[in-house]
């Protein structure tokens, strides 16, 4: 793609920024800015708001273990081991090859084996250990119930040999298996994106299911009836799924596993946040304020953390559901990342019917519903009355900024997340980023740059990468992650003195679009 | 189509607003059965707005209300729009317990979806009081005259039969839909709200009193002790 491009990784000490020891002291607007978890840009001063993780490796940790534990099985199993991974992955493509062959031979009967079907960039496909098909990203799963047949057989064969098949390479095609018990993931891609990315992916997939139903569910209703058809408890949720695939390749939040807030002063922010936590009842263990995707506050029970998949499983489902514009919603919602085996009650319901902002209270009683009612109505008495309730709709009006506002030259887009508090803040896309093709490709570049920085093996802490539409800086520290895209006149030498300048500049405006307070009842 | 409403005595008027008048506000728990797709929530948006609008398919359940005027009581009905996907079935009988009325919708260009009405009026008929739910059975999307699956007569005899009320709708055109809540109302008033402890007052609560409200539980509605 970017072959003739040059290309090189620089790699400098966080010392030759900022003297490690230093930076245990206090937050300070000192020109230097921390780098250490903590003390970053954009960190939480009180308390962490999410489930404190080194989120990325968290989200991937347990495939690593699976990986790990397999790994062990191998030695126990001899030196062997080594050819016989090769005779399987020999078979394996083979296999997948055939099965190619057998689509085209339908060609005229069914649509799942056009070229247009083949040809799209992603496919996932979700499936039962007893073969079933239970999602497919397009077409029907009717038509491709052999397909499944096929693929739930290479995880069975290989699986018979006390082994796990991770990947399949092939023809510019990555296949990308999660089994999940009792569930089986598989991911076909066309894209640059690296095993690890893609099967982050199937995760989110997967426990955007468990959402709807519970894990405890789900082996429930397998342990009764293997060959049990999961669409009919999954009819009328496809769309929720299809969403969040749409997101995965489009949303920073979900590839840097962390929310985006929504611009606001502090001040106003506090009176919303101290009227939501106001706002409160028994059963009551999350109140969350969301303007679109953006986070305007978070209030949550003294002791319980919500992790950033479960709240992107609910910006997800808010956001994929006209249902909640009128009247309120109340759902049962599991959050996996919480306790796989219960399912929340959520009372989801907009401020007002044309409003973007939407409220969820999430209980853990399924008949608090008129309870959760009446904190809406608490909150949105006191939000009147302090007036936060215009500060709140003005920002509305510009829920993002400019990066002209930063005044770094040539600096065309940036994300930068505090690892510390889970969020992370990016401008607006800038007027060559306006179709949503270019969108996908910045996107694109920046998953490339991620998957560097976090490689399984190599990971790096900086990365530079010059092509003939941009220049790209990646920068990982133990406090933040920082992804910088600049023009094509942009040199190496003016990225790495705008790293500075920007995290100045974010300290600077670090109340106005983080959460720096997070509050609990 | 042919009328099978009730005679609507006169003077009643149905107000989307309610209007400050010296009658009693008596709340009325009314619940939307049914397949999903039939057109549940577009009945509802309809009885509480009269509006319409194409929505994604119902997560877990909506509330909404709607005021009716009758000619010598005001009604609230809070209506309970549940999801037709099965999934959420085993949330549905929150939502059904102690209802003044339950609505069981299919869609007349869809047998399976009367197929389906027939299994919720024999879950319905589980927790039956008699005399204290009124059933009626909705045929939706009468617009569909030409895709129709479901005959008039189908549906008028299961419900004759099951001792049910019977109309058919289209929440697209809102063809019927005032005429069926009215009628609604007219019945539940006529059966329930008669009765001692049959439904209970509906206390508007301005908002600074807010605080006081969550000490009646919904779910409980029938068995209060009346007004």
């Amino acid at each position: 793609m970017d072959g003739e491009a040059p290309r090189a990784a620089v790699s400098w000490e966080n010392g030759t920024l900022a003297p490690i020891d230093r930076l245990r002291l206090e937050r300070a607007d000192s020109p230097t800015p921390g780098l250490v978890e903590g003390t970053e840009p954009g960190a939480g001063q009180k308390s962490a708001m999410f489930v404190h993780a080194q989120s990325f490796e968290d989200l991937t940790s347990e495939a690593e273990e699976e990986a790990r534990r397999e790994a062990d099985l191998d030695k126990s199993e001899g030196e062997c081991s080594e050819e016989l991974k090769l005779l399987v992955g020999e078979k394996t493509i083979e296999e997948q090859r055939n099965d190619n062959f057998s689509i085209e031979d339908r060609s005229k009967e069914e649509d799942v084996s056009s070229e247009a079907w083949r040809s799209h960039r992603k496919h996932v496909f979700v499936l039962s250990e007893a073969g079933k098909p239970i999602y497919t990203r397009y077409g029907t799963e009717e038509a491709l119930s052999s397909t499944m047949g096929v693929m739930m057989a290479l995880v069975s064969f290989v699986e018979a040999e006390k082994n796990i098949i991770r990947s399949i390479h092939a023809d510019g095609c990555k296949v990308v298996f999660l089994t999940k018990s009792p569930l089986v993931l598989v991911g076909v891609s066309r894209t640059c994106q690296s095993d690890k990315e893609l099967m982050r992916e199937l995760q989110y997939i997967y426990y955007q299911i468990v959402s709807l139903l519970t894990l405890t569910q789900l082996n429930h209703i397998f342990q009764h009836k293997q060959n049990y058809d999961l669409r009919r408890l999954l009819a009328g949720s496809e769309y929720l799924t299809d969403n969040l695939l749409h997101r995965l390749d489009r949303d920073p939040g979900l590839l840097l596993s962390a929310v985006t807030c929504l611009p606001l002063a502090s001040s106003a922010r506090d009176v919303v946040s101290t009227s939501l936590q106001a706002a409160k009842a028994k059963n009551l263990v999350f109140s969350i304020l969301v303007a679109g995707d953006r986070l305007v506050t978070l209030v949550r029970k003294k002791d319980q953390f919500l992790h950033h998949i479960d709240l992107h499983l609910v910006f997800n489902l808010v956001g994929s559901s006209s249902s909640f514009r009128e009247g309120e919603g109340w759902t049962p919602i599991c959050l996996p990342k919480f306790n796989t085996a219960g399912f929340f009650h959520a009372h989801i319901s907009y401020l007002e019917p044309a409003s973007e902002l939407c409220l969820i209270l999430v209980s853990t009683d399924r008949e608090d519903f008129f309870n959760m009612s009446d904190c809406k109505q608490r909150f949105l008495e006191r939000l009147n009355k302090r007036s936060a309730y215009q500060a709140l709709k003005e920002a509305l009006k510009c829920p993002s900024y400019s990066v002209a506002q930063v005044g770094i030259p040539e600096l065309r887009h940036f994300l930068y997340k505090s690892k510390s508090s889970g969020l992370y803040t990016s401008p607006e896309f800038p007027f060559v980023y306006q179709s949503d093709e270019e969108q996908e490709r910045l996107m694109g570049l920046y998953q490339d740059l991620h998957s560097r920085l976090h490689h399984p093996n190599r990971p790096l802490r900086s990365f530079y990468r010059c092509t003939a539409t941009e220049n790209l800086l990646a920068w990982v520290t133990s406090g933040f992650e920082l992804y910088l895209c600049f023009s094509p006149l942009g040199t190496k030498a003016l990225a790495v003195s705008a790293v500075t300048k920007l995290l100045k500049w974010i300290r600077k405006e670090e109340d106005r679009l983080f959460i720096l307070s997070p509050l609990t009842y | 189509m042919e009328d099978n409403l009730p005679a609507v005595p006169g003077g009643a008027q149905r107000h989307s607003v309610t209007l400050t008048r010296p009658v009693q506000t008596l709340r009325v728990k009314m619940v939307l059965l049914g397949s999903s797709g039939v057109g549940k929530s577009s009945l509802a948006l309809r009885f509480s707005k009269n509006e319409l609008r194409s929505t994604s398919p119902t997560v877990g359940c909506a509330y909404l209300t709607s005021v009716v005027h009758l000619s010598d009581v005001t009604l609230r009905f809070e209506i309970w729009d549940t999801a037709g996907q099965e999934k959420y079935h085993s949330v549905t009988p929150l939502y059904y317990r102690g209802a003044h009325a339950a609505l069981l919708v299919y869609d007349i260009s869809k047998r399976e979806t009367f197929i389906r009405a027939q299994l919720w009026l024999k879950e319905l008929e589980k927790q039956y009081i008699p005399g204290s739910t009124v059933i009626w059975l909705v045929g939706n999307k009468c617009d569909l005259d030409q895709d129709r699956q479901v005959s008039v007569q189908d549906g008028l005899g299961l419900a004759n039969e099951r001792g049910l009320f019977f109309t058919e709708t289209s929440a697209l055109s809102g063809d019927q839909v005032n005429e069926l809540l009215l009628a609604i109302a007219h019945r539940v008033y006529e059966c329930i709200g008669v009765q001692q402890g049959g439904l209970s007052e509906w206390q508007e609560m301005p908002l600074v009193n807010v605080h006081h409200r969550h000490t009646f539980n919904p779910f409980a509605s029938c068995c209060k002790v009346g007004p």
